[in-house]
């Protein structure tokens, strides 16, 4: 798809998306070698095009589902800088009220099911969304988003012959960023293309540059298309790379298990790079704007980081509230 | 009041909510046909829509159904027999348990399973488990064990109104079970215990199937003498404290029937919490009567030995009564 085929607004949008989820998580990386952040963090840093391109595909009623990696998808989706940041530094008002963290950030009101600490689990909840939006006839999609060590996973696989048996609406959209943990796919997983497995579901199996926005906008557009259609569900298999560890800190437990050279030739393919050069080629967008919109994201990631900050930390008491519904 | 029977209640119960909100379906491992009768009709009556038949992907079930209910609907998802909750162990304890939970409570989860469970003859080890102990450690789900036909479709009833994942474990052996059931809507609250049959010398906390030989042990001891109390928790999350206390405080001497194992289950749970917060109105220590902590086995005489009967209940009030 050439980026002039879409408006100025959206692609200036798809940028802002972009550079917003880098800087939050490069600063969010920073903040926890600095011992601000409890827990664990896991960065999406070089995948930033995946969420962006398939969230660009969605309205505010569609739903996703994430996983450990989530907080691009969250981003993506309309997440807020502020109660995101607040919720990895454990306060209160955070989006989760400091119960969730990184890995269980949620907010249900813009249709993000969960991100997700155990790996193929959000994979059969977005299909029960999708279950739902068949039921409710709202023409409501659900997208789960996973990574290739996922599609190993048995709820992958029960999950994809249960809805291309009912046809229901979701993409499966699998962020294969070269790694599951610390070992690398092809050391984990029997095909090259995870995108095969669906033909073993009789639906589509699309592979995308996952480092090229539009690409994953466009396989997205067509499968919440064919979604939206009632005619079933689509996996795309976009692929990326994982530019950082698996979980931030791990050098000092692990070391280093990945080739340099490995990691110097992904960013070479920078996503954001590689979307500047096509919307500065378009004629119609200057790098003076794209600047202006780096600066405006950094400001809101350091108002988000002040708020996380100065927030509250939770009651102890706290712990015993929101166990159910009243 | 109509007598209806253990399964009965059941499709009455899933009938009259599946009538009373649109939001209600179910779904599972052939409830088209409804292999264990609970669902028959349902399909020809609601449609392939809301009965919907599934694969045998117990996983992607469980998690579907914790989607669909996140996403505004309310299913009741059938996981046949007890024992195949240990395939979508995740999507049950880490995931419908903990969602709304770690949200800060923001998701809301409508979600009832309903499963066979116990031990029905010579069903073998993988067929014949209780399971719900594994599911009292998990914080986050509501766990209801119906004694009678009654119970069945007054707390299914109650599961599927309510805003949590509860789970209902429907013993295999009521089936043929009957009650009298008032006409209209019969809910029974969740959290709230009954006493079955009142006594004065000691109490037999009984769960689930165990309720009936219980009160056919307290009928038994009667002619010898004994007055003895059979309660009911009906539902072991949210637990009926104020209730089972009130019975060991009457009483004074406690006896807890239930078909689980002994090390980690459901009578060892209780019986601690008794000790915690009743231990000055116990006159004896407390006895359990469980399964023997062996699977269960398939061979008749094998399984008898293992499973709590009639006697060993006897024994064990004799025991306490000193």
């Amino acid at each position: 798809m050439e980026a002039s085929a879409l408006p100025k607004e959206q692609l200036l949008g798809m940028y802002r998306t972009m550079v917003t989820i880098r800087r939050f998580e490069e600063t969010i990386r920073d903040l926890f070698f600095q011992g601000q952040i409890p827990g664990f963090v896991h960065v999406s840093i070089g995948e930033e095009a995946v969420p962006t391109g398939v969230c660009a595909a969605l309205t505010a009623k569609d739903y996703i589902t994430t996983t450990h990696r989530g907080h691009g998808h969250m981003l993506a989706k309309g997440g807020a800088l502020k109660p995101m940041m607040a919720e990895l530094f454990g306060k209160r008002t955070g989006y989760c009220k400091g119960k969730g963290g990184s890995m269980h950030i949620v907010s249900y009101e813009l249709g993000i099911l969960g991100a997700n600490g155990i790996v193929g689990a959000g994979i059969p909840i977005a299909t029960g969304a999708g279950l739902a939006s068949s039921f409710r006839g709202n023409d409501a999609v659900a997208v789960s988003f996973f990574g290739d060590g996922a599609s190993n996973e048995g709820t992958f696989h029960e999950s994809l012959n249960l809805a291309a048996l009912w046809k229901l609406p979701v993409l499966y959209v699998c962020q294969n960023n070269g790694y599951g943990e610390f070992t690398p796919t092809a050391e984990s997983t029997a095909v090259r293309d995870i995108a095969v497995r669906a033909q073993g579901y009789g639906i589509p199996g699309v592979i995308v540059d996952g480092n090229d926005v539009l690409a994953v906008y466009e396989a997205a557009q067509a499968a919440v298309a064919r979604a939206r259609r009632g005619e079933g569900p689509t996996l795309i298999e976009a692929k990326t790379y994982r530019w950082e560890g698996h979980v931030v800190g791990e050098e000092a437990f692990i070391g280093f298990y990945r080739p340099a050279e490995e990691v110097e030739a992904a960013k070479q393919r920078c996503p954001i790079a590689l979307f500047t050069q096509r919307l500065v080629g378009t004629g119609f967008i200057s790098e003076a704007e794209l600047e202006r919109i780096k600066g405006e994201v950094e400001r809101e990631i350091n108002e988000a980081v002040e708020f996380a900050q100065s927030s509250p930390l939770p009651e102890p008491a706290a712990a015993l509230d929101d166990l159910f519904s009243a | 009041m109509p007598e209806i029977g253990f399964t009965q209640a059941i499709n009455e119960a899933l009938a009259e909510e599946m009538e009373r909100d649109p939001a209600v379906f179910v779904m599972g491992e052939d409830v088209k046909l409804g292999a264990f009768a609970a669902t028959r009709g349902l399909f020809e009556r609601f449609g392939p829509a809301r009965v919907r038949n599934t694969p045998i992907s117990e996983a992607a079930i469980a998690g579907a159904g914790v989607g669909a209910a996140m996403a505004g609907m309310r299913p009741v998802v059938e996981i046949e027999f007890a024992s195949f909750f240990y395939c979508c162990f995740d999507q049950v304890c880490n995931q419908a348990a903990k969602l709304r939970y770690m949200s800060g409570g923001q998701a809301r989860l409508p979600l009832t399973f309903r499963c066979v469970y116990g031990a029905m003859g010579s069903a073998a080890a993988q067929h014949s488990e209780v399971v719900y102990p594994q599911f009292l450690a998990a914080p986050g789900l509501k766990i209801a064990i119906p004694s009678g036909a009654a119970e069945m479709k007054g707390l299914l009833k109650a599961a599927i109104r309510d805003d949590n994942p509860v789970l209902v474990f429907e013993h295999g052996r009521l089936g043929w079970t009957r009650a009298h059931i008032p006409e209209g809507d019969f809910v029974l609250p969740l959290g709230k215990g009954a006493v079955k049959r009142e006594g004065t010398d000691a109490t037999v906390i009984a769960i689930g199937a165990m309720v009936p030989k219980a009160l056919k042990v307290a009928e038994e001891l009667a002619g010898e003498g004994v007055s003895i109390e059979v309660w009911d928790p009906r539902t072991l999350v949210p637990l009926d404290r104020e209730g089972m206390l009130a019975s060991v405080a009457k009483t004074g001497r406690v006896v807890i029937a239930d078909e689980g194992h002994l090390r980690g289950g459901a009578a060892g749970d209780l019986a601690a919490i008794i000790i915690d917060d009743g231990f000055d109105y116990l006159n004896a220590p407390i006895k359990r009567v469980t399964a023997l902590d062996v699977p269960i086995p398939f061979s008749p005489p094998l399984e008898t030995y293992v499973l709590p009967d009639e006697s060993k209940i006897k024994a064990a009030v004799h025991a306490v009564l000193g």
